[in-house]
This record gives C-alpha cells, sequence and structure tokens, in this order.
C-alpha cells in the first residue's frame, strides 16, 4: 500500500467522519463548522486523486464562501435550538431510503467495476500541470457551457438581492 | 493505485449521509447543508472516474457543479432571510403553505 493509498483511505474515512457529525449535531453554527472540515478532507482527497484545481476551488468556494454565507445567515436568525425536537419522526424512512440507494448502487459497482483494472493512475499527469490543462479544455471545448455559466451566477445573484430586499418598491 | 470502485462507494455514503440529512433534519440551514454535501459527492465521483479513464472532462464538469452549488447556497439563503422575516423560523415543518 502506497503513501497516496493510504492517506486517500485516512481522508475518506475522516470526511464520512465529519459529515455525519454535521447531520447529527444539535446547533446549526456546529454543524457548519464540521461542514467545513468535511470539505478540507475532500480537498485532500482531490489531491490525490490528480485535481489539484478542484482541490484549491474546493477550499477557496465552498470552505471559504459557501460555509461562510451559510454563517453569516445562521448568525442572522434566531433559531429555537433547544426547545424544538431536532428530528422529524420520518428519519427511520429516511435511513431506509438511502440504505436502499446505497445496496442499490453498491451492487451495480460491485457487479461491474470491481474486478476492473480501472485504478487511479498517478503517471496521468499533464504536460504543464493540471491547472494549465484543464484551463485549456475550458476555455476552448467548453467555452460556451464556461459562459453560460457566468449568467446563471449573475441570475443567481441578483435573485438573492431581490429576494433578501427588505421591502421592493413597486 | 485506489481501485476505482472504492472511490465511487466513497462517494455513494456521503451522498447517503446527505439524503438522510436532507430528510429526516427540521432545520433548514442542516437541510441545505446536506445538499451541499450531496453536490459534494457527485464532484468526488466525476473526479474519481476522470482520473480512473485518463481525461479531463469529468473535472470541468466537477467545476460546472460548483459554479450551480454556489448559486443554489446564495439564492438558498436568500430565500431563508425571506422566510424568517414571515414567519420568525428556521423550522421546515411551519413552513406548509403551498403542501394540500
Amino acid at each position: 500500500m502506497s503513501w497516496a493509498q493510504l492517506f486517500f483511505y485516512v481522508f475518506a474515512v475522516l470526511a464520512v467522519i465529519m459529515a455525519l457529525m454535521v447531520i447529527t449535531r444539535r446547533r446549526a453554527v456546529h454543524s457548519a463548522i464540521f461542514l467545513i472540515l468535511t470539505f478540507l478532507c475532500l480537498a485532500a482527497t482531490y489531491v490525490i486523486m490528480n485535481a489539484e484545481l478542484l482541490a484549491a476551488i474546493q477550499v477557496l468556494v465552498y470552505a471559504g464562501g459557501v460555509v461562510g454565507l451559510i454563517i453569516f445567515v445562521i448568525m442572522l436568525v434566531k433559531a429555537e435550538e433547544n426547545e424544538v425536537k431536532q428530528a422529524h419522526g420520518q428519519w427511520l424512512i429516511a435511513v431506509f431510503i438511502a440504505l436502499l440507494l446505497v445496496v442499490e448502487v453498491a451492487f451495480i459497482v460491485v457487479g461491474t467495476l470491481w474486478n476492473s483494472t480501472g485504478a487511479l493512475a498517478s503517471k496521468m499527469v499533464p504536460a504543464g500541470g493540471n491547472t494549465e490543462a484543464l484551463g485549456v479544455v475550458l476555455y476552448t471545448k467548453y467555452l460556451f457551457p464556461f459562459e453560460v455559466a457566468s449568467i446563471l451566477l449573475l441570475a443567481a445573484m441578483i435573485g438573492a438581492i431581490v429576494l433578501a430586499k427588505y421591502k421592493l418598491e413597486r | 493505485m485506489i481501485p476505482l470502485s472504492h472511490v465511487i462507494i466513497f462517494s455513494l455514503i456521503i451522498f447517503a449521509i446527505g439524503v438522510v440529512g436532507a430528510l429526516s433534519r427540521r432545520n433548514v440551514f442542516i437541510v441545505l447543508m446536506s445538499i451541499e454535501l450531496m453536490l459534494n459527492a457527485v464532484n468526488i465521483a466525476l473526479i474519481g472516474i476522470s482520473s480512473a479513464v485518463g481525461n479531463l472532462v469529468g473535472q470541468v464538469l466537477a467545476v460546472f457543479i460548483i459554479t450551480v452549488a454556489a448559486g443554489e447556497a446564495a439564492v438558498g439563503m436568500a430565500i431563508v432571510v425571506a422566510l424568517y422575516r414571515n414567519r420568525f423560523t428556521v423550522n421546515v415543518d411551519s413552513f406548509n403553505l403551498m403542501k394540500w
């Protein structure tokens, strides 16, 4: 077992534990902190899977931006965290559905991929690095989806401002 | 060398945790965080397959998923603020106006 493989499993197990902490903590702020830790562990696994640019984006956009925004809004609103029971009565059904999903997809994965030699190849690093290769693909072949994504971000920004505005003057 | 099946099962476990959180919690913030977990699970699978197959298309798709997730978080938080302004709660059980 190589070092990369060992660290992949360590970070995968850590990410699963942190994700479980996210959905079981009572207070939303604690969940947000564990969500940051989950995203950092996932970024580490991205590095091991030769996706360095995505690991950096994961840390910057998710751990920095998205969770920062969530923590800001948690601090803005007052949640009645201690009086109310925090889980629905339907949690048993939720666990059942999730287990069904896991068993179903794991059955397919084990049946088709288990014996395949499609291992993560550390030899396949493009010349100039992952960032340059991804940038070239993104700005040539996938230029139109890239522009559409920028329009989507603009629409999301305007939508967020309009929704969160206190009173729209008519 | 990490087998691709292990990566897919790892992503599957994270996705299932997100499903349980989104279906069973009452706090709207934790529901939104569970949705972010599910989007991340898809990213793990895409990056793993991209790395195993040996081309970068999966990573390009992961970039777009991160874009969509950032927009979703911004609009979701704006909706939470607007709902809190009208109902003074973040309990998803009390947002049942459109339920029949």
